[in-house]
């Protein structure tokens, strides 16, 4: 394992090149874990939780070679900002940056998988990977689950299944979702029929940013809600089923869209670069909106000179935490807005030159 | 006008304070704001899940008395205790599953309307389950294959379901 090291915003999931990609951008796994007899983190002492990190790192390190890709990173040793810079790349929970006691990260090299210690529970492990790969990602976590669970005692009950501080992810402690751009339902003002369904199903419908938050940028982020009485293959595969149906439903609402306004959508989608190549002052609910525009002309095939990739760096460093590190200093709320202009037309020069 | 706190970037987060009828006010930058840990920043709400979870846990006890002799029931691992739990909606550790037992159950099944994990079991920490959940898979077979008459698979599967009952029993006594 090596420590520290520096952040790039590269993540495996920012590549973009998943199944699905034109409405998928990501897909994400975390099961819950925790280690028997020890209190779960908020109720543990110092001294248990830095156990926790010793007896992870033990196990991990215990697995000859498996971990070798893997950087651990302690979040007393890290800054605020590259505490929040791992958030907003959706690689740490917000309350791993700001409220953990002996919080710690296991990050694979390609930054798809997170092994998170003393969040809410000693353990979260967390897959995600770009478009629809809910499968595949499920399978990398459940690997990492048996190595560690090889080496750790797993707090886990016959009847309850695996134990967790909060009775809502007892079970599998699965949670699986799907980070979904779906411009083609929102501006059709088809989505709330759709997500008030989905909550039938056990799903729930959360924004860009997580829980509690707004729709911002027409992108809805689907999850399942029960952990305990199913098993973590049919909860995958219920999302799977869910999404593709939603996938169905926003390609026909595209469809729709460029049959009747075409020039319309267009153009739209090229006022949008024009505005990110060249705004001087841009607010972040502004920027999340032209990039939404941009990503639809681009996977309808009206744009063709930016890729997902660009897509996918720009959503990330439109951010608090990444526009300050890439800017060097701390920047209050009306800096940052005169920053991210400036971030987004270096990244789209960058690129464009390149082409 | 100017964070009081830092006084280098603008305010821009107002706080009114009233507490015992003295009001105070305090202009913040963000920063500040945020560092200032007797405020909750984030958007979410304060009322959370976990308010829920009491009502829930307390509605299967009727009278007031079961009620505090309920609540004072412990964990001996970690000393939390269930009225603790019902009042932050978090358990302390996993023995406290143990403790508070059938107790949970109607909580459980509320929020996720099962209280049985069928999912994955752990290879080292839980062995013996997953020769357990094994067993139930064949008598359910067994079941099934005798109502179909086909006493031939029947016989095997009974065969085999005996021989891993007795190798349990065995794997007890060690």
């Amino acid at each position: 394992m090596k420590r520290g090291g520096k952040q790039a915003f590269f993540s495996r999931w920012i590549e973009g090149n998943g199944p699905e990609a034109d409405t998928v951008i990501s897909s994400r796994v975390r099961i819950a874990r925790n280690i028997k007899e020890l209190p779960f983190p908020y109720l543990a002492s110092d001294e248990q939780t830095s156990k926790v990190q010793e007896l992870v790192t033990k196990a991990a390190a215990g697995q000859k070679g498996k971990f070798n890709d893997f950087r651990f990173l302690r979040m007393a040793e890290l800054s605020d900002q590259e505490k929040q810079v791992l958030v907003e790349k959706h690689l740490i929970s917000p309350f791993l940056a700001r409220e953990a006691h002996n919080g710690a990260l296991l990050l694979r090299q390609d930054e798809a998988v997170s092994i998170m210690i003393n969040e809410e529970d000693h353990l979260r492990l967390q897959c995600i990977l770009p478009g629809l790969q809910l499968e595949e990602a499920w399978r990398e976590a459940d690997y990492y689950d048996d190595l560690l669970e090889e080496k750790l005692d797993y707090a886990y009950d016959e009847r309850f299944g695996y134990l967790t501080a909060c009775p809502t992810n007892v079970g599998t402690g699965l949670r699986a979702s799907v980070m979904m751009h779906l411009p083609g339902l929102i501006m059709s003002k088809q989505v709330n029929r759709f997500l008030s369904a989905l909550s039938q199903v056990g799903l729930t419908v959360r924004g860009l940013y997580g829980e509690g938050t707004e729709i911002v940028g027409n992108i809805v982020q689907v999850s399942n809600q029960i952990t305990l009485g199913h098993r973590e293959e049919e909860i995958i595969a219920s999302l799977y089923n869910v999404t593709r149906q939603i996938i169905e439903q926003e390609q026909s609402a595209r469809q729709a869209l460029l049959n009747g306004e075409r020039e319309r959508i267009a153009d739209r989608s090229w006022r949008a670069l024009g505005l990110l190549k060249y705004a001087q002052l841009m607010t972040s609910q502004e920027a999340i909106q032209l990039l939404s525009d941009l990503r639809l002309g681009y996977d309808l095939g009206l744009i063709k000179n930016v890729d997902r990739r660009l897509l996918n760096q720009l959503m990330v460093i439109i951010r608090p935490a990444c526009l300050q590190h890439l800017a060097g200093r701390k920047l209050s709320s009306s800096e940052r807005d005169l920053e991210r202009p400036i971030q987004v037309r270096r990244l789209l020069n960058e690129y464009m030159s390149k082409e | 006008m100017l964070c009081q706190e830092c006084q280098r970037y603008p305010a821009n987060v107002h706080i009114t304070k009233i507490v015992n009828g003295k009001k105070t006010e305090l202009h913040l930058c963000e920063q500040c704001a945020r560092a200032k840990e007797e405020l909750d920043f984030s958007f979410e709400p304060q009322f959370s899940l976990h308010n829920l979870f009491g009502s829930i846990l307390n509605e299967t006890i009727l009278g007031s008395r079961e009620r505090i002799a309920a609540g004072k029931q412990q964990c001996p691992n970690c000393g939390l205790t269930f009225a603790q739990f019902s009042q932050i909606g978090r358990l302390g550790c996993s023995e406290c599953f143990g403790t508070f037992g059938d107790r949970l159950l109607p909580l459980l099944r509320r929020i996720h309307g099962s209280s049985n994990h069928t999912g994955k079991i752990p290879n080292r920490s839980a062995s013996t389950v997953k020769v357990k959940r094994e067993l139930e898979r064949l008598r359910e077979e067994l079941q099934q294959r005798i109502q179909r008459e086909e006493f031939e698979v029947a016989a095997q599967l009974r065969d085999r379901i005996r021989q891993i009952e007795q190798e349990l029993r065995e794997g007890g006594e060690q």
